[in-house]
């Protein structure tokens, strides 16, 4: 099964891929791991006119902790992602989210750019990153602008990059002390997009209370879905088995599921309400020195 | 006599092509071939190295696994001309010299395989597993082997098999459990 016709570019920088992106004004696609680009196209689901593959541009691929941000490059592997040891020590739901996107040799070739740009709500990182509350970096012709994630996704297939940008960097705040993250996915089987899932970071102050919470759903909607009632819910709450339940009925509130082969409308904004509820409790004990 | 899909015209207009190098198995080839053409069909049909194979063609049964510079990947979701100036190996690479490569004969002696369509992935894949963990447990190989679906064996003799490949690449004079 072969894709449409198409013509192919390989550039060497970001700056050639984002002329290359503005002279196709809106018929060009970036390729970067192309796993679910490649398939979309093959299925006439997509038929850009041209790809552009940002694969030959060098330094797209890294993880770095900074002062202030965790960032990782838009060329980074997913099964990079799910190695990095500094991302298993404080930002774990990325970790956890990373050892469940499609299976481990999709994870070879998928990038963390394409996950968070694709659009499709059943991606995992979205989520993840609205949890986190990151940002996107896109450059474009005009130059460099930051997009929050929680603001990023408008519908399926959806999202506030413009057509000549190219998404080059996620940007993380750092996890101070006291604070614990987890993502959990509910799958019929390994390479299945989500039924639903939830990924939470919370951290707990000094005095024992909430200070800061982020819970992201995913495929529950047209897009990702940042839960804000939910998590505003639990600040200041000290993570008694009641603001558990609480928030997990917002969070459910906040779901907007299809029914589909994994499950009707009812059922699924029930695993929201039960998975969001299990997960800030993962959370909490990470937050307090657990696994 | 088979039809090159590759050379199928497509309407409209020109079909784009590009002039790629690749390392296949220790052989550099250039070719021209379609912008369109996956990594699967350039091996296949192309190169004529059949021992990949196509299963499900949507990059979810891991049949046409292969390594690109080392790491395995769907070859049915991957262009050929993403693999421009890169290394491939496939399952016709494996053996050498006429001498099996220890995961073929850990395959042959634990009878890692029925009908055998998906065995060539298994084995690439499993090379990759083995190359980053030499001694992995039962539930590492599961979840390694996790992309590449088998409808014969229900897994079992497979997992033997990568468990005797393990031990005998570990201690070569024991040859395996």
């Amino acid at each position: 099964m072969y894709p449409p016709n198409f013509e192919y570019y390989a550039p060497k920088t970001v700056q050639e891929a984002i002329g290359l992106l503005d002279q196709h004004q809106g018929e060009a696609k970036v390729l970067a791991g192309g796993q679910s680009l490649i398939g979309m196209m093959k299925l006439r689901l997509a038929q850009p006119a041209a790809l552009i593959d940002i694969n030959r541009i060098p330094d797209l691929a890294y993880i770095r902790e900074e002062e202030a941000a965790l960032v990782i490059g838009a060329l980074t592997r997913t099964a990079e992602l799910g190695r990095s040891e500094v991302v298993r020590a404080r930002y774990p739901v990325l970790s956890d989210a990373a050892a469940e996107i499609a299976d481990p040799t999709v994870r070879n070739w998928g990038t963390v750019g394409g996950n968070v740009s694709h659009g499709d709500p059943g991606n995992d990182l979205p989520a993840c990153m609205m949890a986190l509350g990151a940002e996107y970096r896109a450059e474009g012709p005009k130059g460099a602008r930051t997009i929050p994630a929680r603001q990023f996704y408008q519908d399926s297939f959806v999202t506030a990059l413009r057509p000549n940008e190219v998404l080059t960097q996620v940007r993380i705040p750092r996890a101070g002390p006291g604070t614990g993250s987890a993502y959990s996915k509910m799958e019929r089987k390994v390479g299945d997009f989500a039924t639903a899932a939830v990924a939470v970071q919370l951290r707990v102050g000094k005095g024992g209370s909430i200070d800061l919470a982020g819970i992201g759903l995913t495929n529950v909607g047209p897009t990702a879905i940042y839960a804000a009632a939910a998590s505003e819910f639990l600040m200041g709450k000290t993570g008694t088995d009641s603001d558990l339940k609480r928030a997990g009925e917002l969070a459910s509130d906040a779901s907007r599921p299809f029914p589909d082969n994994r499950g009707p409308v009812e059922f699924k904004k029930d695993m929201v309400r039960v998975w969001t509820r299990r997960t800030i409790a993962h959370a909490l004990a990470r937050a307090k020195g657990g696994k | 006599m088979a039809v090159d899909v590759a050379e199928t015209p497509q309407a409209p207009g020109p079909i784009t092509t590009r002039t790629i190098q690749v390392t296949v198995n220790g052989v550099t080839h250039k070719s021209t071939v379609q912008n369109r053409m996956l990594l699967v069909s350039y091996l296949r049909e192309r190169l004529r190295l059949t021992g990949t194979h196509i299963g499900c063609d949507t990059a979810h049964c891991g049949a046409c696994t292969v390594l690109v510079d080392g790491i395995p990947v769907k070859s049915c979701n991957l262009l050929a001309v993403q693999v421009d100036g890169r290394k491939v190996q496939t399952v016709e690479g494996l053996a050498s010299g006429g001498k099996l490569h220890p995961i073929q004969e850990g395959f042959h002696e634990e009878h890692g395989l029925q009908c055998g369509y998906c065995t060539p992935g298994m084995m690439l894949v499993s090379v990759a597993l083995l190359a980053q963990n030499p001694n992995p447990t039962e539930d590492e190989i599961r979840r390694g082997i996790s992309g590449n679906l088998c409808r014969c064996t229900g897994y079992v003799n497979i997992v033997k098999a990568i468990q005797h490949t393990a031990a005998k690449m570990q201690n070569p004079a024991k040859g395996g459990p």
